[in-house]
């Protein structure tokens, strides 16, 4: 499974991606905000999209809403990993079509069980 | 600036005419018409302070309208710089809870691997004299029951120094949080900053007293705001960590 991280702190794009090779996905790419996202999202075939809200150039909400916009990647499963925890945010990302909200900081426990939940749910259809 | 000028040289003008006048009628000893004459420079002069005081009454009035602009800064002083202080006290705390978390892990796991070490250089001593066939039968069955003891020591321990390994990877998680806080207390900064700047651009203008929060609060960017602090107010409610995303979102359906 290949997977976008996208998060404009690098620390925080390693500390994910050591806990998503820790759950056996080794395929993983790094980007720094939603600007540099999107046109990879785009020409790649990725399955799964885990990224911030607060980053410079475009955020994490505008990149989820572009996501879901383009034909190509309206379903792609999108996990949000985010300091940002007002009710409204909240309420606005699962408008806009967000599949997982896990607040920083967070363990890699929780990390695992929203990742394992998306996943279930996609199968159940 | 050029009908200021001509302004200036009428009023000369004026006031020369007059005074040559002055000068005849004293001479001529026409007391009325000196009288007049005085009358009309006094009349002349009022006007002339009438003109000043419109100017000054202008300057003012722009300097107000201007400074009511950067009311803002007595907004910054209020309530932003408290809030920085809050903001970076909570940064020194992060800090220092994520590198006691890594110190602890630190602690626990270095024990753990000297021990495993010398257990394995132990063992794999005796395990090259067998090898030798320089042990008697009594210490190898001494050897084979240290060595069934070992795998499990060593299987049970790589489990515990993985553990303290994700405790220290986690921690770091620290740097991306306090980043985005101290962006903020500097993007705050920067506006305290161009404050004091305009402040000073107007620094004969007498402080305008309506400083408001609201003025503050709409300067600064409101979509994201960053983690949540304690002791800092924020702009809308706030959930209280993931149990309270959780409700929230299986309450929209998820």
């Amino acid at each position: 499974m290949k997977i976008l991280i996208v998060d404009d702190f690098s620390t925080m794009r390693r500390i994910i991606k050591n806990l998503l090779r820790d759950l056996g996905f080794n395929n993983t790419s790094e980007a720094d905000d939603g600007k540099t996202a999107l046109p990879l999202l785009q020409a790649n075939d990725y399955d799964f999209l885990v990224t911030d809200w607060n980053m410079p150039g475009m955020t994490g909400i505008e990149l989820l809403k572009a996501v879901r916009a383009d034909e190509k990647l309206v379903s792609l499963p999108v996990l949000m990993v985010t300091a940002e925890q007002k009710r409204d945010q909240i309420v606005e990302a699962a408008q806009a079509g967000v599949n997982g909200y896990i607040v920083k900081p967070f363990t890699a426990a929780t990390l695992k069980e929203k990742i394992d939940k998306i996943f279930e749910r996609i199968e159940n259809g | 600036m050029s009908e200021t000028k001509e302004v200036q040289s009428v009023i000369n003008d004026t006031t020369l005419s007059h005074a040559q006048s002055l000068i005849e009628s004293l001479e001529s000893g026409d007391i009325d018409s000196v009288r007049q004459i005085m009358d009309d420079i006094a009349s002349l002069r009022e006007s002339d302070l009438f003109c000043e005081m419109g100017k000054l009454t202008r300057e003012l009035h722009d300097s107000l309208n201007t400074f009511k602009l950067d009311t803002k800064l007595s907004g910054l002083a209020e309530s932003e710089i408290p809030d920085a202080k809050e903001r970076l006290n909570h940064v020194i705390t992060m800090t220092e809870e994520a590198a006691d978390k890594t110190l602890t892990a630190v602690e626990a796991a270095i024990p753990l691997s000297d021990e495993i070490k010398a257990n394995g250089l132990e063992l794999q001593a005796r395990w090259d004299k067998f090898k030798d066939r320089k042990l008697s039968v009594e210490e190898f069955r001494e050897l084979s029951k240290d060595l069934d003891n070992f795998f499990p020591q060593i299987t049970e321990g790589s489990v515990i120094l993985n553990d303290k390994l994700n405790e220290i990877l986690m921690a770091q998680g620290f740097q991306d949080l306090t980043g985005q806080i101290i962006r903020r207390v500097i993007t705050l900064v920067q506006d305290v900053e161009q404050g004091l700047v305009d402040l000073i651009k107007m620094s004969s203008v007498p402080e305008a007293s309506k400083a408001g929060k609201k003025a503050t609060q709409e300067g600064l960017e409101t979509t994201a705001e960053g983690p949540v602090i304690p002791g800092v107010a924020h702009a809308s409610e706030t959930l209280d960590g993931q149990d309270d995303v959780d409700d929230l979102l299986s309450s929209l359906g998820f």
